[in-house]
């Protein structure tokens, strides 16, 4: 009798550890689940978040920026459009870009279809080497390829080159692909990491400005949501009197909340770029555009 | 000695006593470099980090220009200023390395 119900007690420890096991193992599954970095379902939640937010406002509207935010704002865009502001870099852009190098060659030598109508498709990840290259950075590769020196990246001709680039592009829906290596999802988690992390001694990141609180001001600057804010770059600013490039507006961003900027085209803004152009595939190249 | 002078004596011996020991002495240039080099040391670390604050540096700027024009009160202050910028802007690097997710869109 003694020794049946020792025996009982066995059994029923044995099953109790064994459950366990069982419940340990699916905790574990669920938090490994949720951390398995899921672009298409974070890109799908991104877009359903900011159309829930802003639910008159038409997907593909999101890339005017702050000019999407209301009616007034978007009289206002449209104003604008008239006689854009960017007007001069288009064109110098696209003197810069039928120039030939002193070699002879081109930046259409460099580029997929000649450079024409390819902005959507940038930044990429280069499988070979591992890393994101962006708009920005496959110009200056271009340049030092062919024996010219790099430009700037914020500013300058670095703006009107992508600016005549996104010109040609106009249009034609982001399509940011992520290639079966986890290198490349790696660098869209480590932008996404970027985007959402807040830095910097105004304790802001990314999100806090263009997630929580796009539409509303900051002092006299209407938020951009964050969908679709890479798809108008490069864009003049009236507060810079002039063009800047995706370069310009990250270290500009973080110059603003107080974090000392990165260099540009650093991984982190290049992962980041990589990011937010993921998420917003599906909606049109707007750029240049403008901004107040 | 009187019994007024005894008292008065002791007060004068025990302020001289903390005024030696108190941080209001002047400070000396090797304070400041004392200083100076413990918040470069932190910030130095906010760069591992790739979080370092503007005020930071420019907090770092103010030590060194005070310590230039000989000012070493001021430059020493400046420098823990400094320091404890930097380690807020460590604080921050660190606690972010798991926190960001709670803003995430999902």
């Amino acid at each position: 009798m003694g020794g049946r119900r020792r025996g009982d007690i066995g059994v029923r420890s044995a099953i109790r550890f064994a459950l366990g096991i069982v419940a340990l193992a699916a905790l574990l599954g669920s938090a490994s689940a949720a951390e398995t970095p899921n672009p298409a379902a974070d890109a799908a939640a991104f877009k359903k978040f900011f159309t829930d937010k802003f639910p008159k406002v038409k997907l593909e509207d999101f890339v005017n920026g702050p000019y999407s935010m209301d009616e007034g704002l978007h009289r206002q865009w449209q104003e604008k459009e008239q006689f854009p502001p960017y007007e001069f870099a288009v064109e110098t852009g696209k003197e810069m870009f039928s120039k030939p190098f002193k070699n002879g060659k081109s930046y259409a030598d460099c580029f997929p279809n000649q450079g024409i109508g390819v902005r959507q498709d940038y930044p990429y990840f280069d499988t070979k080497g591992g890393k994101v290259i962006t708009l920005e950075l496959a110009l200056n590769q271009c340049r030092e390829a062919n024996g010219e020196p790099p430009f700037s990246y914020v500013k300058d001709e670095m703006a009107a080159l992508t600016a005549y680039m996104a010109f040609t592009s106009r249009g034609k829906p982001f399509d940011i692909k992520i290639p079966d290596d986890p290198r490349a999802l790696e660098a869209y988690e480590s932008g996404k990491r970027y985007f959402y992390t807040r830095r910097g001694q105004l304790n802001f990141s990314c999100a806090t400005c263009h997630v929580q609180s796009p539409g509303e001001r900051i002092r006299a600057e209407v938020l951009a949501p964050a969908l679709g804010i890479l798809n108008a770059m490069p864009i003049y600013r009236s507060e810079w009197s002039g063009m800047g490039t995706t370069s310009r507006r990250f270290t500009t961003c973080n110059s603003q909340i107080r974090a000392v900027p990165l260099d540009p085209q650093d991984d982190e803004y290049r992962d980041l770029e990589y990011y937010l152009s993921y998420v917003s595939n599906g909606l049109p190249i707007a750029g240049p555009g403008a901004r107040p | 000695m009187s019994s007024i002078m005894r008292p008065l004596i002791a007060v004068v011996a025990v302020t001289a006593a903390v005024a030696a020991a108190s941080p209001l002495h002047a400070a000396s240039e090797a304070d400041f470099s004392v200083a100076y080099a413990a918040a470069e040391a932190a910030n130095k670390q906010a760069g591992a980090l790739r979080n370092q604050w503007t005020t930071t540096a420019a907090t770092l700027a103010s030590a060194k220009k005070a310590a230039a024009e000989g000012n070493f009160d001021a430059a020493v202050a400046a420098s823990k200023d400094a320091e404890a910028l930097a380690k807020a802007s460590i604080y921050q690097a660190n606690e972010q390395k798991d926190a960001w997710r709670e803003m995430e869109i999902k």
